[in-house]
């Protein structure tokens, strides 16, 4: 690097450049959150999908499945399967209930994971909250 | 618990912040005490950052979207911010260390790389918002500077090469001069060249949650987080263990075996899984008549098998590594120069 290019400059650079990016991202970081209301209908977020989130997580679904396009790849998107599902929640919630225990042999298989009704309700509430979300249009088709 | 590498109870994640800040407050008193070089202020940077950003793991709303939203400031802004930072400092050093080029440039080099990581990284953690619930607007930001996210990997392995071309010395530890070039490498093609395949909003939108982000994370983590660590170890190692300035010759070969294996086999993870992500793609997402997610996972298994194979390669470069550090214990401790 030439000689007239200092460290002082480089130095600079990474200071200004750094704090600058930060700054950036708190005001579109303040922007967005307060945008969101539009996009993810929280009005409908009742204390039942909140539930629902929470079966979600202490089942550790994401460890297989992927909502909204994260989590493990190894099973089906569930961001859009009340829709794949033909717009049912019932639909949702008798596929977790009706699991076999021992599995499927030669493919994949989801768990029984004994849910009670509850939170048989809360996850498919829940699930269907998701699919209201604003993604702009994603996922490409219903296949997820 | 329950999200996507936030998987600790929170009970843990105390636990990890404690640690984290015992670890901190270690090497911080040291660095305070001693020379205080560019090196180690970035260094002291990251680590301090890397705590702050672990603290949104504890925020957990019922807000999908929220939580998406916050999630990313621990997962992004560690690989594309923080580590950056710490990876820099460590490839920094080793490369003052083993080339003996004058620190000044190594410094100046440093500066401009983390410069960069920053300036595309931040706003790059955009490449995340196209379809998570957050506003538009996101998909100009999060293609534009996610693009531009390979830059300071790119940077990165001119560095390394660059500084070793003009060593002004033969370091006899050459395992860990293989393992600086090797991380430079593996980062920008792992994260650089394997980020930017799907970075832009219009190609996301086919590739997000593909294998084509499982063959990225592969490489990106080999190349930026574990080869890294691997540098450092095998630069410190022989010094603490009291073996003068390298391992011995034996050990040394051993090392770059397990490197050369460990390497080539994520390299043939990484082709395994693009193969899987872009059939799973042309199949599932853009076919006249989509199939389903477990009828197309059933039509790529070829890939699967592939990748195993190569998983078993990896294995047995990691035996390898780990079996280096036992080999030419007996022989007396080699004293070369510095």
């Amino acid at each position: 690097m030439s000689e007239r290019f200092t460290k002082g400059m480089a130095r600079n650079i990474y200071v200004g450049g750094g704090v600058f990016s930060l700054l950036l991202l708190l005001s579109l970081t303040f922007h967005t959150v307060s945008a969101l209301p539009e996009r993810d209908h929280r009005e409908n977020l009742t204390p039942q999908v909140a539930l629902g989130k929470k079966v979600w997580e202490d089942n550790d679904c994401i460890g297989c499945h992927t909502l909204l396009g994260e989590g493990a790849y190894f099973a089906p998107e569930l961001g859009n399967v009340y829709q794949r599902f033909g717009d049912s929640t019932e639909t949702i919630a008798m596929c977790i209930r009706s699991r076999p225990a021992e599995g499927i042999p030669g493919r994949r298989s989801m768990p029984q994971f004994n849910l009670s009704d509850e939170e048989l309700n809360a996850i498919s509430e829940f699930l269907k909250w998701t699919s209201e979300i604003n993604t702009n249009d994603w996922p490409p088709n219903i296949e997820g | 618990m329950g999200r996507e590498f936030l998987e600790q109870p929170t009970i843990t994640k105390v636990g990890i912040v404690i640690v984290v800040l015992g670890f901190i407050f270690n090497i911080g008193m040291t660095v305070l005490s001693g020379r205080k070089t560019v090196v180690s202020v970035v260094l002291l940077t990251g680590l301090v950052g890397l705590a702050v950003f672990f603290l949104f793991s504890f925020y957990n709303p019922d807000n999908l979207v929220l939580d998406k939203y916050f999630w990313w400031w621990v997962v992004h802004l560690w690989v594309e911010g923080v580590w950056e930072l710490i990876l820099g400092a460590i490839l920094a050093f080793v490369l003052i260390k083993v080339t003996g080029v004058d620190r000044e440039v190594i410094e100046k080099w440093l500066y401009l790389i983390i410069a960069m990581a920053l300036i595309t990284g931040v706003i790059g953690t955009g490449h995340h918002y196209f379809y998570i619930g957050t506003p538009e607007y996101w998909m100009w930001l999060g293609s534009i500077f996610g693009a531009l996210e390979p830059i300071p990997f790119f940077m990165m392995t001119l560095f390394a090469f660059n500084m070793v071309s003009r060593r002004r010395r033969e370091h006899p530890n050459q395992a860990a001069v293989l393992w600086a070039l090797g991380t430079a490498v593996m980062a920008f093609l792992g994260a650089g060249v394997w980020g930017f395949m799907h970075t832009l909003a219009p190609v996301n939108y086919y590739t997000h949650g593909s294998q084509i982000t499982a063959a990225h994370g592969h490489m990106a983590f080999y190349g930026a987080y574990v080869m890294i660590v691997l540098t450092i170890i095998s630069y410190a190692m022989p010094i603490l263990r009291g073996q003068g300035n390298a391992a011995s010759a034996g050990a040394q070969r051993v090392e770059k075996w397990a490197f050369w294996l460990m390497t080539v086999s994520m390299v043939v993870i990484t082709l395994a899984l693009t193969g899987a992500g872009v059939l799973q793609i042309w199949l599932q997402r853009m076919a006249e008549e989509p199939m389903s997610f477990m009828a197309t996972q059933d039509s790529i298994t070829f890939f699967y098998w592939l990748r195993e194979a190569a998983g078993l390669g990896f294995l047995i470069g990691l035996v390898l590594y780990v079996y280096s550090f036992f080999v030419g214990k007996a022989t007396t401790p080699a004293r070369s120069a510095a």
